[in-house]
């Protein structure tokens, strides 16, 4: 089979989607490569060499679309394009399929296979084919550029023999692939950047390039970000004035400000308002890479680049790839590329339309005639759920009522064990005599008492406390003393002896202790 | 002096006592509850020396001085690695001062008799407890003999005991579970012999009987502990200590003195909560470590062990030192053995210095003595704030990097949990398999103390760092400067 690549058609696109390069790549998947002539000489390829790297060179646009079965192209097909389609054709492009039914009504009445590569689902294994990431990266690149060029001061701080230069600060509204681009490249060219996204979830993804996370003092459910396949939701109106509010405060601050924040399939959020702008610096720069959905900041103005009266400019360019085409068009073709190889499982030129894989379901609109757009949810979550707390909440109640039966259980033991020692007490009571039972009642008061004391003691000191417990049981030396005194020359013998073996006990154990516990300190 | 001052003394005394083992819940506060513990037990011979009854204060003073010396002698020489001999050590002075005490009971009986039978100006000559006997009806003195054979018995059988203890703490003795032939049947008819003998004794008051019921309880006493393996050792210590207080306690009653079962009490109470913790920290019942040895009453072969041990050198540990953000280090007896705890505590600071989160990891039952490993590492000037109990320290053992095991086998043992036919099933141990590197500095090859494979050794990210424990730091430390 025939895969064919015309010249883009859209004003000002210089990408391109195959090159040499990724042709030679194309024919090892058992493909004959075609190209309309100039096609890729915006991007920097010249005709010889594709024909130098195998690939046939057609004239017209016209001539392409009847020689290839598949067709492989940047933009969004116009309607001369749409018409070219035919049944037995396969397009694999960018197609905006949720803001052009139109188009898809068309190509489904021509009954082509549509691949839009926008639609590539965000798992693991379909990252090499993901075009919109491919794409973002070199946007956010290219915005801090573009900010660069339109900005009349350094990215970094300097000390100079002339003066003293600030660091320029950046603030990047959305941590998306291009978001994080831009952190990246800011960051490298020395300014202090600022990041700010929904999710707080990507603060770490942000500091790991060095830029600093803008938290918001605000409690709400954190999003989960896999439920949405890794992009941002809209949020909630409180949250949304937190947001303004922190934006508010960091106006007057910043240099420049890229703002990425797009939600799939909807306007973009109004971010940086009027009188933020007014707040800014003279000189300040805005990118506004959300520009083509209407983008982020108020007196954005599509593919311009505008100067307010105080001085700020916003840039609302929407072709930043395609400002960098070269690089753009080696990454897009590269996706193309990987498209084609999971649709050639066989290697044998020939295209499996496998509508049971997740990545060429997700990303097919129209197949033999059908529309098959919007795609079911993946089998396979997009990024890893976030680890939802296993313990639930307990309720007032629960709590109350947990504590209130721990409670009875231990009244209950208490009790029974008051009860069955009290019997026995009186037991003894009823037959021993009374002097007996009084040191008995010491003795019982006594155990008690310790009972209570030691479960107080801390884990570390148990070596101290056997050791203090080891020199107060010397205490036996009192019966000795007592003994002493008597006549028979056989007590006097082992009382002595007593009151000797518990006089080393008493000063070694005490002094035992004292030296263990004089060496707990803390750090 | 008169009566009343002597019990007034014994009161103070006694609530000392109490404030010194209350004081021992912190750290700081219990360096003052050991003077709370001096002043008592100084006030409680004081008050006895010039109390009713006492005599002979000039052969006492000296007697007690001269213990001071030795007693002084010993403790301040006493390496901290030896502390728990010499714990088990004193225990046994205490339990044959009991024995002794007892036996001067007997006789003083025996005497006061004799005075009652001549007439009163004999009882008068008699000391005061002779006096105290003397008033006493036949029903109290039958008491009286029960009460003073228990505490002749308790403190026979602490004697006996701690001296085995001490010889197998210090080495002297074979560390591992031995038993005559007849095993426990040999207990058994040695206490069944004492209980007779008990009978006998009430009845005849003769001091033959006695001396038999010595002779088996100091045999119950060797033998007990002989059939208890080293692992088990804290425990023992405890209830050693926990004998030696009943046993004041019993002879607190012969000699009516309120003081001595007071303390007797709390001394017996604490001994016995202490043996509690740290059986509930092996997950066995008290009857089955005083039977002896780990139990062989598992139902089952123990489970294959895959894998091999893998060894690592010192260059290995310390590149993964170095790298680690976070350590948790858990000695066990090896270290003290090996005396290695200065340099651990060497390691700990230089970690430290790096800014790496050092933490020690202690297992209830880690060493020789209940809170064995604390008092090493505080001798070494490890911190104690980062000195952490297991039920501390678990959890966070999978976001640990590296956990150092310093000669500890059993309490690190995964069979506990993973293996229900192992020994030591349902114990509660330190989690260290779940960091991300385990090193396990050992002398070699080999199961551990209560002789149980330990699976911990054959884990993927497990790394054997063989050698004595202290010479292996010694090569570490030249590595971490």
């Amino acid at each position: 089979m025939k895969i064919g690549v015309p010249k883009e058609v859209f004003e000002g696109e210089n990408r391109v989607a195959m090159t040499p390069e990724s042709a030679k790549m194309l024919q090892k998947l058992g493909y004959d490569c075609v190209i309309e002539t100039k096609a890729g000489e915006a991007a920097g390829f010249s005709d010889a060499v594709y024909k130098e790297a195998g690939v046939e060179v057609v004239k017209t646009a016209a001539a392409l679309w009847k020689a290839a079965d598949i067709i492989a192209k940047v933009r969004q097909p116009n309607d001369t394009e749409l018409k070219r389609l035919s049944a037995d054709k396969t397009l694999i492009s960018f197609f905006n399929p949720g803001g052009n039914e139109d188009g898809l009504e068309k190509a489904k009445k021509s009954g082509a296979n549509v691949i839009a590569m926008e639609m590539v689902p965000r798992i693991s294994r379909a990252q090499k084919m993901d075009a919109l990431s491919s794409m973002a990266n070199i946007a956010g690149y290219r915005a801090v550029i573009e900010a660069g060029n339109n900005f009349g001061r350094f990215f970094t701080g300097q000390v100079t023999a002339a003066g003293k230069v600030p660091p320029a600060k950046v603030l990047v509204v959305g941590a998306g692939v291009a978001g994080l681009a831009a952190i990246g490249t800011s960051t490298s060219l020395g300014a202090i950047t600022y990041a700010f996204d929904v999710r707080p979830e990507v603060a770490e993804q942000v500091e790991s390039m060095g830029a600093e996370f803008v938290y918001l003092d605000f409690e709400e459910e954190q999003q989960d970000g896999a439920a949405t396949g890794g992009y941002a939701a809209v949020s909630s109106p409180e949250f949304r004035e937190a947001q303004l509010a922190k934006f508010r405060e960091l106006a007057p601050e910043v240099d420049i400000v890229i703002t990425t924040a797009l939600i799939p399939n909807r306007e973009a959020p109004k971010l940086w308002l009027k009188d933020m702008i007014d707040a800014m610096k003279p000189g300040s720069v805005i990118v506004d890479l959300a520009a083509e959905k209407g983008g982020n900041a108020e007196g954005t103005v599509m593919d311009e680049k505008v100067v307010t009266d105080n001085g700020v400019t916003i840039i609302g360019y929407t072709d930043f790839p395609s400002r960098m085409a070269a690089q753009s068009s080696s990454l897009y073709a590269n996706n193309i590329r990987h498209m084609m190889a999971d649709l050639t499982p066989e290697k044998d030129g020939v295209v499996n339309h496998n509508m049971e894989d997740d990545v060429i379901r997700g990303a097919t609109v129209t197949h033999q005639g059908e529309i098959t757009f919007p795609p079911p949810p993946p089998k396979v979550q997009a990024i890893a759920a976030q680890p939802k707390a296993e313990v639930k909440e307990l309720t007032p109640e629960e709590i109350k009522a947990q504590e209130a039966a721990a409670f009875k259980a231990q009244t209950k033991q208490q009790v029974t064990l008051l009860g069955v020692g009290g019997a026995l007490m009186l037991l003894a009571g009823l037959y021993a005599p009374a002097s007996f039972m009084q040191h008995f009642i010491v003795f019982v008061l006594a155990v008690f008492v310790g009972f209570q004391v030691i479960w107080n003691v801390s884990h570390s000191l148990h070596t101290p406390l056997m050791a203090v417990t080891n020199a107060i049981s010397s205490i036996i030396i009192l019966g000795a003393l007592m003994q002493i005194g008597s006549g028979s020359f056989l007590v006097i013998l082992l009382a002595a002896a007593s009151v000797f073996m518990a006089g080393i006990n008493i000063f070694g154990g005490f002094l035992v202790t004292r030296r263990m516990l004089a060496m707990f300190q803390k750090s | 002096m008169e009566f009343g001052f002597t019990t007034a003394a014994y009161v103070v005394a006694a609530v000392l006592f109490i404030l010194s083992l209350g004081g021992l819940s912190g750290q700081e506060s219990a360096k003052r509850a050991v003077w709370y513990g001096i002043v008592g037990m100084a006030l409680a011979v004081a008050a006895t020396l010039i109390g009713p009854g006492a005599g002979l204060w000039w052969l006492s003073i000296p007697l007690i001085a001269a213990g001071g010396v030795i007693g002084y002698q010993l403790a301040s020489k006493v390496e901290m690695t030896q502390m728990p001999e010499l714990v088990a050590g004193m225990h046994a002075l205490v339990g044959l001062a009991a024995v002794f005490v007892g036996f001067n009971a007997h006789f003083e009986i025996g005497n006061a008799a004799e005075a009652l039978a001549i007439g009163k100006d004999a009882v008068k000559e008699l000391g005061s407890f002779g006096q105290l006997i003397a008033k006493k009806s036949a029903v109290e003195i039958n008491i009286l003999l029960v009460e003073l054979s228990l505490g002749v018995w308790i403190g026979a059988v602490t004697f006996t005991g701690s001296v085995i203890a001490y010889g197998k703490l210090s080495g002297k003795v074979t560390s591992s579970a031995e038993k005559l032939p007849g095993g426990h049947m040999l207990n058994a008819g040695a206490a069944a012999l004492s209980v007779i003998c008990l009978i006998w004794y009430l009845n005849t008051a003769s001091f033959l009987p006695l001396i038999i019921l010595t002779v088996a309880a100091l045999f119950i006493g060797y033998h007990l502990i002989m059939g208890i393996g080293g692992a088990d050792m804290p425990v023992v210590v405890s209830m050693l200590n926990s004998y030696s207080g009943w046993a004041a306690a019993a002879i607190g009653f012969s000699l009516g003195n309120d003081l001595l079962i007071v303390v007797g009490a709390l001394v017996g109470s604490s001994g016995a909560i202490l043996s509690y913790i740290m059986c509930k920290a092996m997950n066995r019942s008290f009857i089955s470590v005083i039977l002896g040895g780990f139990g062989g009453g598992s139902d089952g072969p123990a489970m294959e062990i895959e894998g091999e041990q893998i060894a690592i050198d010192a260059d290995g540990v310390a590149a993964s030192l170095e790298e680690a953000d976070s350590v948790v280090i858990i000695p066990g007896y090896g270290m003290a053995v090996a005396q290695a705890q200065q340099n651990v505590a060497e390691l700990t600071r230089r970690l430290r210095a790096k800014g790496k989160n050092v933490r020690f990891a202690i297992h209830p039952v880690a060493g020789r003595l209940p809170g064995h490993m604390n008092v090493l590492l505080a001798e070494a000037k490890v911190p104690y704030d980062i000195v952490l109990e297991m039920d501390e320290i678990n959890d966070d053992f999978p976001e640990t990097d590296v956990a150092i095991v310093i000669g500890s086998n059993d309490i690190v043992n995964p069979a506990a949990q993973d293996d229900p036919n192992s020994p030591i099933a349902g114990m509660p141990v330190l989690e260290c398999w779940k960091a991300k590197q385990v090193f396990v500095s050992k002398r070699g090859q080999g199961a551990g103390y209560s002789g149980i494979e330990n699976p911990l050794f054959f884990k993927e990210n497990t790394r054997m760092f063989y050698g004595d424990a202290k010479q292996s730091l010694d090569t570490l430390l030249t590595l971490i400067q």
